[in-house]
């Protein structure tokens, strides 16, 4: 990759971190540790690969985006909002009555949200269609998906992996967040899906594994992805609470926002690691 | 009303091929049914639109809405302890709350299923569907009905689930006058002592009931409410205050469907005394499907034997 492209990415994802943290905490609420997994990677698709316009977030030959784990709308609205979509400053509206940030993603109120998700399973089913939809008509849409690791353990996240791999949905990508943490605590303590790739793999997708915080990685994966003649699984293995150290790989972070002192902490590493960005030649 | 019967699931597969002729965006989703929910009828003359998710119905939902999400006219179907039980949180989160115009018909409702018994006869669907805020809830009575409604679910812009049967019924709206109108009840026979509201299979016998009153000196007025949400209350209102008793026949659990939904208006609006005639609380079982209507009371006899004590006991 390009230095200049993969520092300006840097830059935008630092910065998409920072909505993060202002979102979660504004709220009071909200899933920090697994929207900062997976932000580099919405940066890069959003920055690098989707066909989309932030003044007609509904045209009709955009590219698709599904948020499967929903719980990471902040990571999702940051990058909306880096993008344009709407003002950063509405940020610190999300899960306040009468925003149009939900805590879980809802596409009639959102600028720019594909498919109302939230419940686990159910958005990689709505890109499914979405990508059979573009089948149908002859269009050459692309459709995007963001899972959990511990979102799998969905029995529908299966019928919809058969589905797409029945159907030879090679325009479809989904996209595995394999940071190994959910809610009770490690994927392999709780009731582990793994092998992730191998069950992937097993149902018929061309199946990648990289590093989701290394934007060449991620962009030879998605690179990849264009030509495959099966759909694509991006098992990309992420840090749950990347880029803020007091949450990083911890699972209490899975759903807590930081207080007062713990913002503070959060959002000055998070400078420094701007500002080092930034100062790079 | 003539003599032939026609199962309410084959005049939807008859309206599917009808309406996608004339209709290039319209797609149908089946979970390995096809052949009993009919739109297998679809399938022979559009394969190409036709979409088989195989026994995999909360995917066939989510499939759906993805497809509705792009602008495809969907019809997506099983049987309905499937599409209302089975998926139900798939039709209330990826369907129901950003409101995409997936029409979900089901097939199989009922305990006119028959022989396969209780696992498969859905007298719930009704309570589950009208609770999911702007589901439409439409239950037709016979063929011309469902092909009335199908044509005009096609460019409706709302989830709608459609509530269909396997059993043949007769044809009642054979005629001339007959209009169909999402949300409109239909007056079938005025009545002055009691007003008996039907829906969907049940309309038939109710009518019939209404015949033998009529030669017992009670003057019955039916109505069939194909729409169970939003619900007709302007046509309920007028029977209330006119006949000042009603009595609801449903092919459904007494507790949560049409039967509730008409004493939720009246208790309301129009206080009076609303008898409830449908499946006891209870599960069904298996038999043929015309015994077991008579088993749990859903025959125009027990509708006029119900109609009559509930008149004897009206002041």
């Amino acid at each position: 990759m390009d230095q200049k492209l993969e520092k300006e990415l840097r830059i935008l994802a630092c910065n998409a971190r920072m909505g993060i943290i202002n979102e979660v905490h504004s709220a009071k609420s909200g899933h920090p540790g697994g929207s900062l997994s997976c932000v580099d990677t919405l940066t890069y698709l959003y920055h690098c690969v989707m066909r989309h316009n932030p003044k007609d977030p509904k045209w009709a030959d955009r590219d698709r985006f599904v948020l499967s784990k929903g719980h990471c709308a902040p990571a999702l609205y940051a990058v909306l909002a880096n993008e344009g979509y709407f003002e950063k400053e509405s940020l610190l509206t999300l899960r306040h009555v009468g925003s149009v940030l939900q805590g879980h993603p809802e596409m009639k109120k959102t600028p720019g949200i594909d498919m109302s998700t939230g419940s686990l399973g159910q958005g990689i089913s709505a890109a499914c269609g979405m990508a059979m939809a573009a089948k149908l008509s002859g269009k050459d849409t692309r459709v995007f998906a963001m899972m959990g690791d511990g979102e799998i353990e969905e029995g529908m996240a299966w019928e919809a992996f058969m589905f797409a791999s029945h159907y030879k949905l090679n325009h479809l990508t989904v996209v595995i967040d394999y940071n190994g943490l959910q809610i009770d605590g490690r994927l392999s303590e709780v009731c582990s899906p793994e092998p992730i790739p191998q069950k992937l793999e097993a149902f018929g997708f061309n199946t990648i594994v990289i590093n989701g915080h290394d934007f060449n990685e991620i962009e030879a994966a998605f690179e990849n992805a264009k030509t495959s003649d099966k759909p694509t699984a991006i098992i990309q293995k992420t840090i749950k609470g990347k880029g803020v150290s007091f949450m990083e790989d911890n699972v209490s972070w899975h759903g807590s926002a930081p207080n007062d002192e713990q913002y503070e902490v959060a959002m000055n590493e998070l400078k420094a690691a701007l500002a080092e960005l930034e100062g790079q030649a | 009303m003539s003599e032939k019967k026609i199962a309410t699931r084959d005049s939807y597969g008859a309206a599917l091929v009808e309406c996608a002729e004339l209709d290039n965006e319209i797609v149908v989703l089946d979970a390995d049914l096809a052949a009993a929910t009919k739109t297998g009828m679809f399938k022979k003359a559009h394969p190409e639109r036709f979409i088989d998710c195989g026994i995999a119905e909360c995917n066939m939902m989510g499939v759906a809405a993805g497809l509705a999400a792009s602008g495809k006219k969907v019809f997506a179907s099983t049987f309905a302890m499937f599409a209302a039980g089975r998926a139900f949180e798939i039709v209330r989160n990826s369907i129901g709350y950003p409101h995409l115009p997936v029409k979900i018909c089901a097939t199989h409702a009922g305990i006119s299923v028959g022989e396969d018994g209780a696992s498969h006869q859905c007298c719930e669907d009704i309570a589950l569907m009208r609770v999911i805020p702007g589901m439409t809830v439409i239950n037709p009575s016979d063929d011309v009905e469902t092909k009335a409604a199908i044509r005009a679910l096609v460019d409706f812009d709302g989830p709608a689930y459609v509530r269909l049967g396997r059993l043949a019924v007769p044809v009642i709206n054979d005629n001339e006058s007959y209009h169909f109108e999402i949300g409109k009840g239909v007056l079938l026979k005025d009545g002055t002592d009691v007003t008996i509201l039907a829906t969907g299979l049940m309309v038939a016998p109710a009518l019939e009931a209404a015949k033998t009153l009529e030669t017992q000196g009670i003057s019955a007025r039916v109505i069939n409410i194909h729409t169970i949400k939003p619900l007709d209350g302007e046509i309920i209102r007028k029977a209330a205050e006119e006949t000042g008793l009603l009595v609801t026949v449903e092919e459904h659990n007494v507790i949560g469907g049409f039967g509730s939904a008409v004493s939720e208006f009246c208790s309301e609006n129009c206080p009076v005394r609303v008898v409830k005639i449908g499946v006891n609380d209870t599960f069904g079982q298996s038999g043929p499907a015309a015994e077991l209507l008579k088993v749990y009371g859903l025959t125009a006899e027990n509708i006029a034997d119900t109609v009559k004590q509930a008149v004897s006991s009206k002041k």
